[in-house]
């Protein structure tokens, strides 16, 4: 029986600015089972940062506020949690990595002191425990000679070191949630594949849920147990991985995977092209599809109504009213 | 010597930056960034150059252009030396050669207009009159898919992508015949950067272009690129031709870095056999002796250790720097 273990149901951010409302994340809904590989695909400004951050409580007001929805972690709903709650939530049960690993160390602290610093803050450990759990933690994440390197500055470090102890930090706690924003967006992809490769193991070894926020659509069908599409907010389409990769139904999600060079596949082969620009999120109408004005698809209803996410398989959403036609249409596309 | 065919030849190419320490700055060290490298680039061709960060592959691109001082080698265009040529001759060399950055919110002039931008570079080598100068930025704006009635506009209302348009266009105004391309879509988002990559195919095929394109992304260079270089710490270890690289890489580093990629199809991915390299690049303060990549490389010996492979040339214009091959 697969147990859930977040829920995001309806979630809705918004950002009052002087240009207007900013609605980043606008009627947002997905789930990620227990030990379940999950990802967030997007790309910049469609609310997949902001809907990370409001699973963690941070989203910084004013002017950002969780206008609505649920978050149901762990049975409980974590909007509805005191401040004083959610900090034993944080960093304790759901822990957090950050694309740029050199902004969220403290530069003047050595590495050891800010890993020992969590330990006892959250895990009540005294000083001596705390440093020597701290150079477990960096051997966990495979960095040699650890206990040396406990007394060195983020600064001696390279990015992709410094993001491994960015890992052991968020491991410290042994968090039932690990979300990674953007984790390997700042490395080389012989790191990232390192990187990613430490992550899903240390998934299965410690039974988390990992959810992964980021554009890589590579990365995300190597990994991921479910994907999920964001654009402009919302879902435009959920399910599982191969069911995705094989049989998008989105326009979106079919023109994204289409739009990346395949080393797999002959050099000729065109590149499709998205056409036209993401929508600026102020000034969006919010009764249309959001992706119409791009869609080479699109019909009047698009820019009438709003499509609700809708099941079209076995746990595959997708929020597109012509998603029945999508795949022929699709091939005539690409035939052209 | 040199045929007409090359329009770049890049001959042992060594570019080191002095390493300033104490009060008096006192050279201590070189950081070898650019070790003996050669390469040629055909007329109308698309180079593609690829390495992960710290391998020199940007710094080659900017002594191609003349835009750092060369410490040690040669490079031609259009078959003549244009190593040590100074002044007015340099001048003029830069209209045929131009370059294209990776990022397009720090490379623009956040209070210039983009017609400015764009038009600058006439103005800088008088190729216009008044008269057409305005004409010739509208041309330009037209040719990248800018519309030309934002041309009072300034940088910050544009986007990533537009932004990069806007640098493309500058670069084309002079008419050059190479351009080195420095990672030109790595900053933008997926479907804006394929927008961008077929603009620059487009363009090369319309203006009979010439790219050194430089970039981390293999996918990106396989797709674009007629042939490819690999560098490793300041090293060519491979070259070959644009198919023949990815189906058949020789030298264990390339192999590494394509198998790093993953491939957005799970079934095909989940088929492939993946080499993970263990560590990190080191140093190029110090070098490891011998094969720069011996350190990382799973199948190193002790040869590979203590003498530098040379490049063999296996015909077909698919050159190896290993041992082992």
């Amino acid at each position: 029986m697969v147990e859930k273990l977040l829920e995001v149901k309806n979630l809705r951010t918004y950002f009052y600015i002087r240009e207007g409302v900013l609605r980043a994340v606008d009627g947002l809904s997905y789930s990620a089972n227990k030990g379940e590989f999950v990802a967030l695909v997007g790309e910049s400004a469609c609310g997949k940062s902001v809907s990370a951050l409001s699973i963690m409580r941070l989203i910084p007001y004013p002017p950002g506020i969780i206008v609505g929805g649920e978050i149901i972690f762990e049975g409980r709903d974590l909007l509805k949690l005191s401040e004083e709650e959610m900090r034993s939530i944080r960093g304790n049960r759901i822990a957090m990595v950050f694309q740029e690993p050199m902004t969220s160390l403290n530069p003047v602290l050595t590495i050891g002191r800010q890993l020992a610093e969590s330990l006892e803050l959250h895990r009540g450990l005294m000083k001596e425990e705390a440093l020597e759990e701290a150079s477990k933690l960096l051997k966990l994440v495979g960095i040699p000679d650890a206990e040396r390197r406990l007394n060195d500055y983020p600064y001696q470090f390279s990015g992709g070191m410094q993001q491994r102890i960015m890992i052991a930090m968020a491991l410290s706690c042994n968090p039932a949630l690990l979300i990674a924003d953007e984790p390997t967006t700042s490395v080389d992809v012989t790191v990232q594949a390192q990187l990613m490769e430490l992550m899903n193991n240390l998934r299965t070894q410690f039974g988390m849920s990992v959810i992964l926020i980021t554009h890589n659509l590579g990365v995300v069908a190597r990994y991921a147990d479910r994907v999920n599409v964001m654009y402009a907010g919302r879902l435009v389409e959920s399910g599982l991985t191969d069911t995705i990769y094989s049989q998008p139904r989105h326009p979106y999600t079919v023109g994204l995977i289409a739009s990346v060079p395949r080393l797999d596949l002959p050099r000729e082969r065109p590149l499709y092209v998205i056409p036209g620009l993401p929508p600026d999120l102020v000034r969006l109408p919010t009764n249309i599809c959001a992706f119409a004005p791009r869609c080479k698809f699109a019909i009047s209803k698009c820019t009438e109504q709003k499509p609700e996410l809708e099941q079209v398989g076995t746990e595959h959403y997708v929020a597109c009213f012509r998603h029945e036609e999508v795949p022929a249409l699709t091939e005539l596309e690409c035939e052209r | 010597m040199k045929t007409n065919s090359h329009l770049v030849e890049v001959k042992n190419l060594v570019k080191y930056f002095p390493l300033l320490a104490g009060v008096m700055r006192r050279k201590i060290a070189d950081i070898k960034a650019v070790d003996n490298v050669s390469f040629n680039i055909k007329q109308g061709e698309v180079l593609g150059l690829v390495g992960e960060s710290g391998c020199g592959k940007t710094t080659v691109g900017r002594c191609v252009l003349r835009l750092y001082d060369i410490t040690a080698g040669n490079i031609y265009f259009q078959g003549k030396d244009i190593t040590t040529i100074q002044g007015e001759e340099l001048r003029k060399l830069r209209r045929d050669m131009q370059l294209i950055f990776q990022d397009p919110y720090a490379s623009l002039n956040p209070r210039m207009t983009i017609g400015d931008i764009i038009g600058e570079p006439l103005q800088v080598h008088n190729l216009v009159t008044d008269k057409e100068y305005k004409r010739k930025i509208a041309e330009l704006m037209e040719l990248v898919e800018l519309e030309p009635r934002m041309v009072d506009r300034y940088p910050h209302e544009f986007s990533g992508g537009q932004r990069q348009r806007i640098g493309i266009a500058r670069a084309l105004a002079t008419r050059p015949k190479f351009i080195v391309c420095d990672e030109p879509v790595s900053a933008l988002d997926v479907s804006i950067q394929a927008q961008v990559i077929k603009l620059l195919k487009q363009l090369k095929e319309e203006l009979g272009l010439t790219y050194l394109f430089i970039a981390h992304d293999l996918s990106v260079v396989r797709y674009i690129s007629d042939r490819v270089v690999v560098m490793y710490l300041g090293k060519v270890v491979e070259t070959a031709d644009s198919e023949e690289l990815y189906d058949h890489p020789l030298h264990p580093y390339t192999q590494a870095l394509l198998s790093a990629v993953p491939i957005p199809c799970p079934e095909v991915d989940r088929q492939r056999k993946r080499i993970l390299l263990t560590g990190d690049v080191p140093s190029p303060l110090f070098p490891p002796r011998g094969c720069r990549f011996h350190t990382r490389c799973r199948l190193a010996k002790t040869e590979c250790r203590e003498r530098e492979p040379e490049i063999k040339d296996l015909g077909n214009e698919h050159l190896v720097a290993c041992h082992l091959v």
